[in-house]
């Protein structure tokens, strides 16, 4: 292909509007101060907390959310793609079983759901995953 | 608001002592989020349930805090421990105030 000034403009301006599009670091920056806000900015892990969510949700208004994370004294849940990230936080007590919690929650749009586990010596743990949504919650 | 909200639960009636068992809350609440904008173009205020508690004879179960990102009709699905005979208490907190609250016994043998 021959490069001529007008395809390298071309170019240009395609990934500028690609990138503007998208529009997801602000959001996904949003959420990583709400984490970094909860944790302290302490080293977070993975592994020991489960997130259940489904692949593709048809309905944006209404997804099924599953955590779980045995030793786990609180999760927090977030939507990095919403226009507020925070979902939800689990507070478990004493009589609390699995340490595990379903609800359902709105998702805008196609994003991460990310799901944040304060463990009984004070460590973190993190899962992620993300969500296909065809059409979104939240109104509008 | 505040009309029209149920809550409904359902816990087992009966379970041996220091059994698991799976609780299910409902409470019927629509959950304006505070980002839907009416016909004429001018935001909902937000009015959403912003807590939800479930107790067993005085313990804590579970404390969640809601966020406008839970859907209309909360539900909650989460496990317990049970020790003895006695009362689970369940309370909502709305945005406006009111408490809602609903109560189930369960037998431990």
């Amino acid at each position: 292909m021959e490069l001529t000034r007008r395809k390298i403009l071309a170019l240009g301006s395609g990934t500028l509007a690609f990138a503007s599009l998208t529009g997801l670091p602000a959001f996904a920056s949003l959420t990583d101060e709400a984490i970094a806000a909860l944790t302290g900015g302490a080293e977070i892990g993975e592994g020991a907390i489960t997130l259940t969510a489904p692949e593709i949700a048809e309905n944006g208004n209404t997804v099924p959310i599953g955590v779980s994370a045995p030793g786990a004294t609180q999760i927090t849940l977030y939507a990095d793609g919403n226009p507020v990230p925070s979902v939800a936080t689990f507070n478990f007590g004493p009589l609390s079983a699995s340490r595990s919690a379903s609800t359902r929650i709105r998702l805008a749009k196609t994003q991460n759901v990310v799901a944040v586990a304060k463990m009984e010596d004070g460590s973190y743990q993190m899962a992620k995953t993300e969500v296909k949504v065809t059409i979104g919650g939240c109104g509008g | 608001m505040a009309s029209g909200v149920k809550p409904r639960v359902k816990v087992p009636k009966k379970a041996a002592a220091g059994e698991t068992i799976t609780i299910k809350t409902l409470i019927s609440h629509k959950m304006e989020s505070g980002q839907r904008k009416d016909s004429d173009g001018n935001i909902i205020p937000r009015s959403i349930i912003n807590r939800f508690t479930a107790d067993f004879n005085g313990q804590n179960v579970i404390d969640v805090t809601l966020e406008p990102a839970i859907s209309t009709n909360p539900f909650f699905e989460f496990e317990a421990v049970v020790p003895e005979t006695g009362e689970f208490t369940f309370t909502w907190y709305d945005d406006d105030g009111d408490v809602y609250t609903e109560s189930k016994e369960i037998t431990v043998s």
